[in-house]
């Protein structure tokens, strides 16, 4: 019991350390799956991660706050669109917050491919 | 300290985190194999994204007969002259070389789900953790006695798989003779691409203006109108192409002639004309019919929307154009592409033991060119619903162009350069 106990105190204390350094480290890579399935649905027309082969926004590394702010516009009808403010509708603000923040912890630009 | 107690700290760390509504839950599928069958929009997308949402920790391998892939979107931009086979080919080299895929040329003949073993054409077996069944589509000519017969197949083209049928169509419009007719029959719904032969129809007449002013384009449809973007589609045959496009619902085929370049219905006359097209009904992707995945009236595969497992094979997953649908969902590219990502986050879940998502969200935008520039879109966005267990469109969401335009047109090519890179770069 009282191993268990100390062992605990240890790993409260210690996660506090390692989740921020894992953070740092890994960026999107450690964000929940379900983020990655909401922001992955973006990439069909706008490249993967956000990064764009051209002819639609890059979304990787914009500012959050812009990023959410648009999608608002196009759900109010103030920004026009011929897609976005038909899509924008479709997903609520705590997906549009999570999505948003998966583009803006990105770089601006694309990193070299990794593959091991 | 001992690496045992380091996983636990760090595993504990983990937990206080997901406790806290912050990020992290550890994803980890080292040494766990996924066989992926099929390289069209939904099996190379699962593929990569296997590989990337796992932090490249799984094994992928994918199994595709074609040495490059080849897009259906934009086919028919083949078929009416205005790009090459060429412009819409894609090599598969992106998925080995960035996300190290393992690529087998070959086809995969029988699954044997107790043993988790796949069995391909030229004899290897492979063993899976999971596997990911994304075959496409068949084409059923069971009901068309005439396209049975010795090269018949040949003689009257589908294309609906693009590749050499995409090439040989075209083929067949040039060597037409101007004042000829070009007739495509349309199955009863649902098949690939709903909107897919009428923008054919478009391409074809837009070619016919330019090259064979007197030729004409007859649409024979089984279904009792347009299933597509109707609205948009007669508003281009009533206008660009009034006199050389007519468009005849319920028009259910019920034979060919082959040699006499003819089309039997069931209720109709027969319509003779100079080049014949038929889309015959289609269903789930042969394996998945030779294999019982198709459990749903023998044609399509029932699954699970939330990891895309089969409703009757565990540990096997269907995506694509081979599934029972949900309701309003089209078997479309672009959605085979979302549905590759939502199973490959729920597998890669599965195989890390984290919980699988709970609520998919995803969408669809599908282009249709209604002349070589101008094109039009239908988008919708698809949520989980967890009482019905089915994906529902969002209410509210999605819609169709006012109006064909050239904008639209620009921007669904960079839909394809975008979602090819998407599936495999």
């Amino acid at each position: 019991m009282k191993k268990t106990m100390k062992k605990t105190w240890v790993s409260g204390w210690l996660s506090g350390v390692f989740i921020t350094l894992f953070m740092m480290s890994v960026g999107v890579s450690a964000q929940p799956l379900q983020v990655k399935q909401w922001a992955s649905s973006c990439f069909a027309c706008h490249g993967t991660d956000g990064y764009s082969e051209g002819g639609m926004a890059s979304l990787a590394g914009q500012k959050k706050s812009d990023l959410i702010e648009k999608m608002k516009d196009y759900q109010s009808g103030k920004r026009v669109a011929s897609v976005m403010h038909q899509l924008s509708k479709g997903y609520s603000d705590e997906q549009i917050e999570a999505i948003a923040t998966y583009f803006s912890a990105l770089p601006h630009q694309k990193p070299a491919a990794k593959n091991k | 300290m001992q690496r045992r107690e380091f996983i636990q700290i760090v595993g504990a760390g983990a937990a206080a985190t997901a406790l806290g509504g912050c990020a992290t839950t550890e994803i980890n599928a080292k040494g766990a194999n996924v066989v992926v069958i099929g390289g069209g929009y939904g099996g190379a997308t699962a593929a990569k994204y296997v590989r990337k949402f796992s932090n490249y920790t799984a094994d992928v391998t994918l199994i595709e007969p074609n040495q490059n892939f080849i897009s259906c979107p934009l086919s028919n931009l083949v078929v009416g002259g205005s790009k090459q086979i060429e412009d819409i080919t894609v090599s598969y080299e992106g998925l080995r070389k960035n996300h190290g895929v393992n690529l087998i040329k070959d086809s995969v003949v029988s699954i044997d789900v107790s043993k988790r073993q796949v069995t391909l054409a030229g004899g290897a077996t492979l063993f899976y953790d999971r596997l990911i069944v994304s075959p496409g589509i068949d084409l059923s000519y069971e009901k068309l006695p005439g396209m049975l017969k010795p090269n018949a197949q040949e003689e009257v083209l589908h294309a609906w798989k693009a590749g050499p049928q995409t090439v040989a169509l075209r083929k067949q419009l040039e060597e037409m003779k101007n004042g000829g007719v070009f007739a495509i029959s349309i199955p009863l719904a649902p098949y690939r691409c709903p909107p897919g032969p009428y923008e054919r129809a478009c391409q074809v007449a837009d070619y016919f203006k330019k090259s064979k002013p007197k030729s004409k384009v007859l649409i024979l449809d089984a279904n009792d109108d347009v299933t597509s973007k109707a609205a948009l589609f007669k508003a281009a045959w009533a206008t660009r192409y009034a006199g050389t496009v007519e468009y005849r619902p319920k028009h259910a085929l019920s034979d060919v002639d082959v040699k006499g370049k003819t089309l039997k219905f069931e209720f109709n006359d027969d319509i003779k004309a100079d080049v014949l097209n038929v889309l015959p009904p289609m269903s789930a992707g042969k394996i998945a019919l030779t294999t019982g995945l198709a459990n749903m009236n023998a044609r399509w595969c029932e699954v699970d929307f939330l990891t895309f497992e089969s409703k009757v094979a565990p540990n096997v997953h269907v995506l694509g154009d081979s599934i029972q649908v949900a309701p309003l969902m089209p078997k479309s590219g672009h959605m085979a592409n979302q549905h590759g990502k939502t199973c490959a986050a729920a597998v890669v879940a599965i195989l890390s033991g984290v919980e699988v998502n709970q609520l998919p969200v995803y969408n669809n935008t599908c282009y249709s060119f209604v002349s070589p520039t101008d094109a039009i879109h239908v988008s919708s966005v698809h949520q989980y619903d967890a009482q019905k267990r089915t994906m529902l469109t969002v209410h509210g969401s999605g819609g169709l162009s006012a109006a064909a335009n050239p904008l639209e047109g620009e921007y669904a090519q960079a839909w394809a350069r975008n979602i090819w890179a998407d599936m495999l770069a």
